[in-house]
């Protein structure tokens, strides 16, 4: 794939900006790490197939989320499937402000920059993101994930009898640390519930030996 | 930008003042500007002399302290929808308290900036906050004073240490249940069974006008006096005595005596011409009082939600520091904390069944484990527990394993809110290898036993030391009796636990130095559970159990049942005996001072004597360890 990547000079201004700040180094301290943690909706499970239809998310800066600057917007629809409305209720071209896909990916990066993306399952979120900026010839997102399903397993003792699930839910987790589920199956209101379960799963690993990022990349 | 989070949060801060009587677009304009802070517990949101914040803060989730760190007195509670900070920001000054989160909690951060031309063109708000301004009551507990804002006391008033009962505003129960004078007799006492309530009030036109208490029915109903088919008029106590609100306890109390009563009727303007708005009684003043585990007893017992028990347990802690602080004798102060949070966990399980609609389809047990079980629990740490149920026929096993599985989840999600953490290893009843029938724990049980790893040893450990805290005994009993008998075929598996009991860390060196944690966020510090509590837990576990002593799992029991049974080892048990409470005691004061599970240690903290009472507790874990090691020839077999 390396091989018949794009020309710098062919990407778009947005992109550069986008790029360059990641020559910047982050600082090492963890308290200081900036988190955008999203979440999108979608028409489906296939990243060829299938589009997003919004993308919610929060910033989070030392355990302060700001509720002004959140992201949330809606994209405008070619492709629609069915099935899946009944799940987050976004009808095509709804009530809502839609934007184009390739609008939608500027207002992204700039909104990411190159915080530290948050997402449960957040492979999912990420292969959609990634296969709609392939669409316009844009590279893959340069941000470090963390993934609230896999860090979350990092807070529980293993011991004998007592295997972790594979698999937790969001609704797992929300249960888990009782909170509210209103507005789930909104791409804002479940990046919300991912914030504050990250927040939490995170107070509970710094007790751990070794805590950094690096650690949570494992 | 109005978006789904700011609605969210104008959508709570709608239902507390001041913000209750802002308009819609006030209050979005607020919500959107909102900040939402995370707190992990006991950090710092503020502190003294700190400049101000451009926000002033709500608590949306968890509750924050309000403490003067010079005689770290708590000045305030702040619970959720309660507001704190706002104070300096308007006198334009720095913090004169500390703000630390008392639990884990969300916070929401409201723009001063935009929040004061709010204030200044409504009324009522200004009149909010003048009011919570002047006010100079403080019961961090009391319902009735909550959404003050603390932060005014000037230095007379924070030295003071004792809330006097004389200033403290009595608080009553304001869920009035009424009749009318034309109700029956019947129909009054059933609506009081079914309310559990002693007292109905007797209203006409919406005044009040008698009270009938459950002592009228025994004096003038079941005497012959009156048929049950009579009005309520002919037995009701009337006129009835009215006070205006803010009656502080002593002014109830003179009241109450004054007048032979126990209910007052509080009404609007104190007389009984305008409409009541509720009734105090001297169970509420008694209750207001606190201090008296008897009467916490029976508010937790009332209690039909767990949010009410959660501030029941608050009012146990006060009463823990006190009992310490009065230098009362361990082994004392742990029953009546057991019998309290065994009290807690009791009704918490009632509410969870009464949540499930059916009853349960067979008897069950829930089983408090570790130590819970062991009656050692004095403050708040993981919870830890089972469940057992009866044998049924295979084909209603699944059926009623659902059931008890519903029912467990309910139970463990309401012990997390009144402040038990989840176990982090799961074990608890919600777990379906943790809710099993009898058969299936004999099972499992004789597994263990029969099979002894480092894992059953530790799962056996845990599981050795389990009371019953609701339900049926017999299951319990039918259990460790098994255990007893397996035991008895599988002399080996004493060995494991014995050397089980071995395998703690050694509190102190080759030196007689204090050996701290080498890494990790408590690198530095003494881990007094696992270096010093541990290993006289197991050791009597494993004595007891050989044996065969069931019904006693508290550990300082143990030992003196032990000293019993071996005359020549008196000395040693005891010693051991006493070790454990000076320990626990030890721990327990360190968590309540630093708002913890006391486990860890900081050396430099303790006084050169309270090094020296540890270091004593020390000689009897070492010379218990040896006894073990003798005895079970452990050496021999795993050596």
């Amino acid at each position: 794939m390396g091989l018949f990547k794009k020309t710098p000079k062919n990407l778009p201004e947005f992109w550069k900006s986008y790029e360059n700040l990641f020559k910047e180094t982050q600082s090492k301290n963890f308290d200081d790490l900036v988190f955008v943690v999203l979440d999108t909706e979608t028409t489906g499970f296939s990243f060829e197939e299938d589009r997003i239809l919004s993308i919610g998310a929060v910033k989070i800066k030392k355990e302060i989320i700001s509720v002004q600057d959140v992201f949330d917007i809606y994209l405008e629809q070619e492709k629609f499937n069915k099935e899946t409305v009944h799940v987050h209720g976004l009808l095509k071209n709804g009530q809502r402000d839609c934007i184009s896909e390739i609008s939608a990916m500027q207002k992204f990066l700039e909104y990411v920059g190159n915080a530290i993306i948050v997402a449960h399952h957040a492979g999912f979120d990420m292969g959609m993101l990634n296969t709609a900026l392939e669409r316009h010839g844009l590279p893959k997102l340069k941000n470090t994930v963390l993934d609230t399903g896999v860090i979350y397993k990092k807070t529980l003792i293993k011991s004998y009898l007592v295997q972790p699930k594979s698999n937790y839910s969001l609704d797992e987790l929300a249960e888990k640390f009782s909170i509210s589920r209103k507005d789930r199956h909104t791409a804002l209101g479940d990046a919300y519930i991912t914030a504050v379960a990250f927040l939490k799963i995170i107070s509970r690993l710094k007790e751990k030996k070794n805590f950094s990022l690096k650690s949570l990349l494992r | 930008m109005k978006n789904l989070i700011s609605e969210r949060v104008a959508d709570f801060i709608k239902n507390y003042p001041p913000f209750n009587v802002l308009d819609n677009t006030s209050l979005f304009q607020l919500a959107e500007q909102v900040i939402i802070v995370y707190k992990e517990k006991n950090s710092v949101i503020f502190t003294v002399d700190e400049n101000q914040h451009s926000h002033f803060y709500m608590v949306h989730k968890g509750a924050v302290t309000l403490n003067n760190p010079a005689t770290s007195n708590i000045l305030d509670y702040c619970d959720e929808g309660d507001i704190f900070g706002l104070r300096p920001l308007f006198a334009n000054e720095n913090y004169k308290l500390e703000a630390r989160a008392h639990e884990e909690s969300i916070i929401y951060g409201i723009p001063i900036d935009l929040f004061k031309p709010i204030a200044k063109q409504n009324e009522q708000v200004t009149i909010f906050l003048m009011e919570s301004f002047a006010s100079n009551t403080r019961n961090p507990y009391a319902k009735s004073q909550k959404g003050q804002l603390y932060d005014i006391e000037d230095n007379e008033e924070i030295n003071k240490e004792v809330v006097l009962p004389d200033l403290q505003l009595a608080s009553y129960s304001k869920k009035l249940i009424t009749c009318s004078t034309r109700t029956s007799i019947q129909k009054a006492a059933e609506l009081m069974t079914k309310k559990q309530i002693g007292s109905i009030l007797v209203v006409s036109k919406e005044l009040p006008v008698g009270i009938i208490t459950d002592k009228d029915f025994r004096n003038k109903v079941i005497t012959g006096k009156q048929p049950i088919t009579a009005s309520v008029k002919t037995i009701m106590a009337s006129p009835v005595i009215t006070y205006p609100k803010n009656l502080t306890i002593t002014q109830a109390q003179m009241a109450m005596m004054k007048s032979n009563i126990s209910h007052l009727v509080i009404t609007e303007d104190g007389t009984p011409n305008t409409a009541a708005l509720g009734i105090l009684s001297k169970h509420d003043l008694m209750v207001s009082l606190g201090d008296n585990p008897a009467v916490l007893v029976k508010a937790i017992k009332r209690a039909t939600r767990t949010k009410k028990i959660k501030q029941l347990r608050k009012s146990i802690m006060v009463l823990l520091a006190g009992y310490l602080e009065q230098n009362i004798p361990l082994g004392i102060i742990a029953k009546i904390i057991s019998e309290l949070n065994d009290t807690c966990i009791k009704q918490v399980v009632e509410i969870s069944i009464n949540k499930m609609g059916t009853p349960p389809p067979v008897k069950f047990a829930w089983l408090a484990l570790g130590s819970q079980g062991r009656s050692e629990q004095l403050l708040h740490t993981d919870q830890d527990n089972a469940l057992v149920f009866e044998d049924v026929p295979e084909e209603d096993l699944p059926k009623t394993t659902t059931y008890f599985l519903e029912l467990s989840k309910h139970v463990t999600k309401a012990l997390n809110v009144i402040g038990y953490e989840y176990c982090p290893a799961d074990m608890m009843a919600s777990n379906p290898k943790w809710c099993l029938s009898l058969q299936e724990w004999k099972n499992k049980l004789s597994y263990w036993i029969s099979n002894p790893g480092p894992n059953e040893v530790l799962m056996s450990s845990i599981f050795f030391d389990y009371s019953l805290a609701y339900g049926e005994r017999s299951l319990l009993d039918n259990m460790s009796d098994h255990i007893f008998r397996t035991v008895d075929k599988y002399p080996i598996f004493l060995v494991h636990l014995a050397n089980g009991a071995l395998q703690s860390p050694s509190p102190t060196g080759f030196f007689r130095q204090f050996l701290v944690e080498q890494d990790g966020q408590h690198k530095d510090f003494f881990d007094l559970k696992s270096r010093a509590l541990r290993p006289l837990i197991d050791a009597a576990r494993v004595l007891i159990l050989s044996h065969s002593v069931k019904a006693i799992s508290n550990t300082w029991e143990r030992y003196e049942k032990l000293a019993e049974l071996e005359p020549n080892n008196k000395e040693l048990y005891l010693a051991c005996s006493y070790a454990t409470k000076a320990l626990l005691k030890f721990r327990t004061k360190q968590g309540l001072s630093h708002h913890d599970s006391g486990r860890f240690i900081e050396l430099e903290q303790l006084t050169k004597q309270e090094k020296m009472k540890l270091k004593r507790t020390f000689k009897a874990i070492k010379e218990i360890q040896e006894l073990i090691t003798l005895r079970f020839k452990v050496t021999n077999i795993l050596g």
